[in-house]
């Protein structure tokens, strides 16, 4: 008898074992138009759960991942074009447009999305792309700002980030008061809310690689945003993503670029350190 | 994506006899009229209603699109080459506008 359940306590271990080894990311790299060769995986900042981090991509379908190795086929590149368009037309009052005091794209914004959010010291606060945008627009193109997840804004901060599509995730965390509000970050990532009561690490960190919600949970990297999501047909930004995901859990969604929101965009953007950036990544 | 620009991809050069793929994109809204603004009017259809593909004037691939086809229709076929030449391609709108593009390949 004691035999039998050992066996049995056996068998359900392998059958553990299988169903866990299912999910895992797979083996795989990515390497964008035969050229630009991507981080997927990298060694953890100090001070993350994780050993590895990694990138959203290794849990998607063969397929999808297909989409985003070649630019051709990535329906994200359709927006990176409208970025372009938008980075030389000028608007507002001053008449100017971004290229004409940032020049050249290609050369001014190169590397530089890897490296948000980024503090702000007149602000007072970290600044994402997007504020980044909205902040010049006011100040020097006398432009109204753009409202949040309009679609020039997708796409301009598509294609900025766009620049960096390769260089690893870095964030300065000894700016101004980053470590503060990586904290408060650290704090929220934590924090169990909603009527599920699910914290982000309630999936991304605990569960990551299972399958939940028809689909395979991610580490919840930042390194693809602005990502093309094939759901949507349409590019989503990381603040619409957070929110998403705090509606899942049937909370009441802070406003987009709410301190709480920028704090948790500094914390999982660091979480994804040495990622390389994606964008415009292509998910389920 | 309201500017509408035809985008091919193939290879520049090529093996005598090899069958080569060949990737079509243009953006376009593809819209079905089916759909009502928000003053309950029909937005008018708008579609790319056909497309070709020829190489040295000699048809490679050809054919027509129906409003249930979305929005930046993606088009990959295939097609053996003898010989260096041209690829021209064809898309057709609703509005009578002819969109082309071309592109040269080279048989070694």
């Amino acid at each position: 008898m004691r035999k039998a359940i050992v066996f049995g306590a056996a068998a359900l271990a392998i059958v553990g074992a299988g169903a866990a080894s299912f999910a895992e990311p797979v083996d795989d790299e990515l390497v964008i138009d035969g050229e630009t060769k991507i981080i997927t995986r990298a060694k953890a900042p100090e001070g993350s759960p994780f050993e590895e981090v990694t990138s959203g991509w290794l849990y998607r379908t063969k397929e999808t991942r297909a989409l985003e190795a070649d630019s051709f086929e990535n329906p994200g590149m359709l927006y990176v074009e409208r970025g372009e368009e938008i980075w030389n037309t000028a608007a507002g009052a001053a008449g100017k447009s971004c290229a004409e005091c940032h020049g050249d794209a290609s050369e001014s914004m190169k590397g530089v999305g890897a490296h948000y959010p980024k503090w702000n010291a007149e602000a007072g606060k970290p600044f994402n792309l997007e504020l980044q945008i909205n902040a010049c627009r006011e100040a020097n193109m006398k432009a109204e700002p753009y409202k949040f997840d309009a679609p020039d804004q997708k796409a301009l901060v598509t294609y900025i980030k766009n620049q960096s599509l390769g260089t690893p995730v870095a964030i300065d965390l000894d700016a101004g008061e980053m470590r503060a509000w990586w904290e408060k970050g650290k704090e929220a990532y934590y924090t169990r809310m909603g009527q599920l009561n699910l914290s982000c690490a309630s999936c991304h960190e605990q569960n990551n690689g299972k399958y939940i919600r028809a689909d395979h949970l991610s580490q919840g990297n930042t390194n693809g945003f602005p990502t093309y999501r094939l759901k949507q047909a349409n590019m989503v930004s990381l603040h619409n993503r957070f929110r998403g995901c705090i509606r899942d859990t049937r909370a009441a969604q802070p406003k987009a670029f709410s301190d709480v929101l920028m704090a948790l965009e500094v914390y999982v953007a660091w979480r994804g350190t040495g990622l390389s950036v994606e964008t415009p990544a292509v998910r389920q | 994506m309201a500017k509408v620009k035809p985008r091919v991809k193939l290879p520049k050069k090529a093996e005598k006899g090899e069958i080569v793929t060949i990737k079509t994109l243009i953006s376009h809204p593809m819209e079905s009229g089916q759909r009502k603004d928000k003053s309950g009017n029909v937005i008018p259809r708008q579609i790319i209603n056909s497309f070709k593909c020829e190489f040295n004037g000699k048809p490679v691939f050809a054919c027509d699109m129906d409003p249930a086809i979305s929005a930046n229709p993606y088009l990959e076929f295939t097609a053996k080459v003898e010989e260096s030449g041209t690829f021209a391609f064809t898309w057709v709108d609703d509005d009578g506008s002819v969109y082309t593009t071309e592109e040269k390949i080279t048989v070694e």
